[in-house]
């Protein structure tokens, strides 16, 4: 059906609200939930629903034409990119590193940060070897902090992150 | 009856429970969705091997239950604890649940992830939940190994769930900010800041009976001490807002407060008939008045354990049969008001 609001898009979210004790429901358009503000209450609407969207249409720049020129799989366990984009579920832990170039701004996108900062398992064997640049990966987990203090305003620390960037980089040179 | 329901936690008068979950799989597996039946059955063996051989304290108290062995009635009544998730209950794969004997603990094995450790307080107690969740995990850790790098942390089948792998969530009872229509702007201001809020049973269901569950969006790119102080930081103020508001809406004409809370009370006490959407309806309003002290026959813990007792599932459990919807609206008055007369104070 079309959104109830705009009467232009397909209605795609379904949301439920009780006014004086009568159930008000309304289908709209995300975009229109998204406007009106009613997206924060997920009812019937799933992130998984909006997460093909999400990689495929009105995507990235680029990448749908290297889909269109060769398929990709993980030799792991098979599966296709063009799979993973219908269902939003990767197929084992070594998809990661053969999608890794489609999955990094879609990853950007979702979590805002592409760095993990918590917990490592501390038998830690020998992680999947994705990145290319390990030296950096230091440097990039400074500049992540650095990022963080200043917009807590933690100044302090923000100044001490920043000397031991600037002796890093120093030494790199 | 064991589980974390019955106990009193901090804030109960807001919060209902806090929750924390890691998402982990294991190496050399593909995730779930791509396993064959041997492979499922041999990642079974592997876990349960690997903490049989643990001698800490905690594993030990674990119970290990087979879902395939299970009926859809049995499946959903542990759905309704929030012992399992919503999809291990309608999961077609051969997967199980490891369960501690309070049921605050319990280890989802082949759900979406390999393994889903959760862990489950009364009331406002994230910090607890997280310290008892860091600590399975470790004991996980030292026995398999977990499919985890640098840049991405743990790795999960779904990329929103990679990083800490962590969700961090609350459950909250917020009727006066429902009634004043606040709740509107706490759900916008939240969806802006990378808060996801939700009913009951999580994602999908409906926020009936006032319940929200307030949980974190994002799982990388901060640390698990972030993310549930996030959390902690959202919930505490919610939970002042809630509590001043409920005040103000007493003070503004205590006749007619107390008037809806004993109609529904009486409702709820007497009816001969409920359907599930008007015992959760009555229930936020009884346990409003609990919490304010205008009712004083029953406890807060009373009203936990009614509301897991009358969803359908663990309602069928109890009776020992499968009930048509009917027979489930009348069996769930008589459990109501057998609760309410067996548990007054």
């Amino acid at each position: 059906m079309l959104c109830q609001n705009c009467q232009k898009r397909i209605a795609n979210v379904h949301y439920t609200h009780i006014v004086n004790n009568k159930k008000v429901e309304l289908y709209l358009c995300e975009q229109c939930a998204r406007e009106t503000g009613q997206m924060g209450i997920e009812n019937n609407f799933s992130f998984n629903d909006l997460f093909p969207g999400l990689i495929g249409f009105g995507g990235f720049p680029g990448y749908v034409q290297s889909v269109q020129s060769k398929p990709l799989f993980c030799k792991d366990c098979g599966m296709s990119f063009e799979e993973f984009q219908k269902t939003g579920k990767l197929g084992c832990p070594n998809c990661y590193d053969v999608f890794s170039d489609k999955l990094k701004p879609l990853i950007k996108r979702l979590h805002g940060g592409i760095k993990h900062i918590g917990k490592k398992p501390s038998v830690h064997f020998e992680s999947v070897p994705l990145e290319s640049e390990k030296a950096s990966s230091e440097l990039d987990r400074l500049k992540d902090m650095l990022a963080k203090a200043i917009q807590n305003e933690e100044y302090e620390k923000a100044a001490e992150l920043r000397d031991k960037i600037k002796e890093l980089e120093s030494k790199g040179q | 009856m064991a589980g974390w329901y019955i106990e009193r936690g901090p804030e109960s008068d807001v919060a209902i429970s806090s929750r924390i979950r890691l998402a982990r799989n294991l190496k050399n597996f593909p995730f779930p969705p791509r396993m064959n039946r041997d492979q499922e059955n041999e990642l079974i063996q592997n876990i349960r091997n690997s903490l049989a051989k643990d001698n800490s304290g905690i594993m030990m108290e674990m119970t290990f239950v087979d879902m395939t062995e299970l009926s859809p009635v049995d499946r959903q009544a542990l759905m309704e604890k929030h012992i399992i998730s919503r999809d291990m209950a309608e999961s077609q794969n051969k997967s199980g649940v490891l369960v501690s004997r309070d049921e605050k603990i319990s280890i989802m094995i082949n759900e979406e992830d390999h393994l889903r450790i959760q862990c489950l307080f009364p009331g406002m107690q994230m910090n607890k939940a997280w310290t008892l969740c860091n600590e399975v995990d470790n004991i996980l850790e030292r026995n398999v190994e977990y499919a985890y790098n640098n840049d991405y942390g743990y790795l999960t089948c779904c990329p929103t769930n990679i990083g800490t792998g962590m969700r961090a969530s609350v459950m909250l009872h917020l009727p006066a900010l429902t009634m004043t229509g606040y709740i509107r702007n706490v759900l916008e201001a939240c969806s802006k800041i990378g808060i996801a809020v939700r009913g009951l049973y999580g994602e999908n269901s409906e926020a009936s009976g006032n319940m929200f569950q307030i949980s974190n969006q994002i799982s990388l790119g901060q640390t698990e001490e972030e993310i549930v102080n996030n959390i902690n930081n959202i919930a505490s103020q919610l939970i002042q807002q809630e509590r001043a508001l409920r005040k103000e809406l007493y003070n503004q004409n205590p006749y007619r407060f107390e008037d809806r809370i004993f109609r529904s009370f009486g409702l709820f006490a007497n009816a001969r008939i409920m359907s599930s959407e008007e015992a959760n309806k009555l229930l936020s309003d009884v346990r409003l008045g609990v919490n304010m002290g205008i009712i004083k026959d029953i406890d807060v813990e009373t009203l936990n354990e009614i509301m897991i007792l009358i969803q359908p599932g663990n309602l069928q459990k109890s009776t020992g049969r499968a009930l048509n919807p009917d027979e489930r609206d009348i069996r769930r008055a008589e459990i109501i008001r057998k609760m309410i007369r067996d548990k007054s104070i």
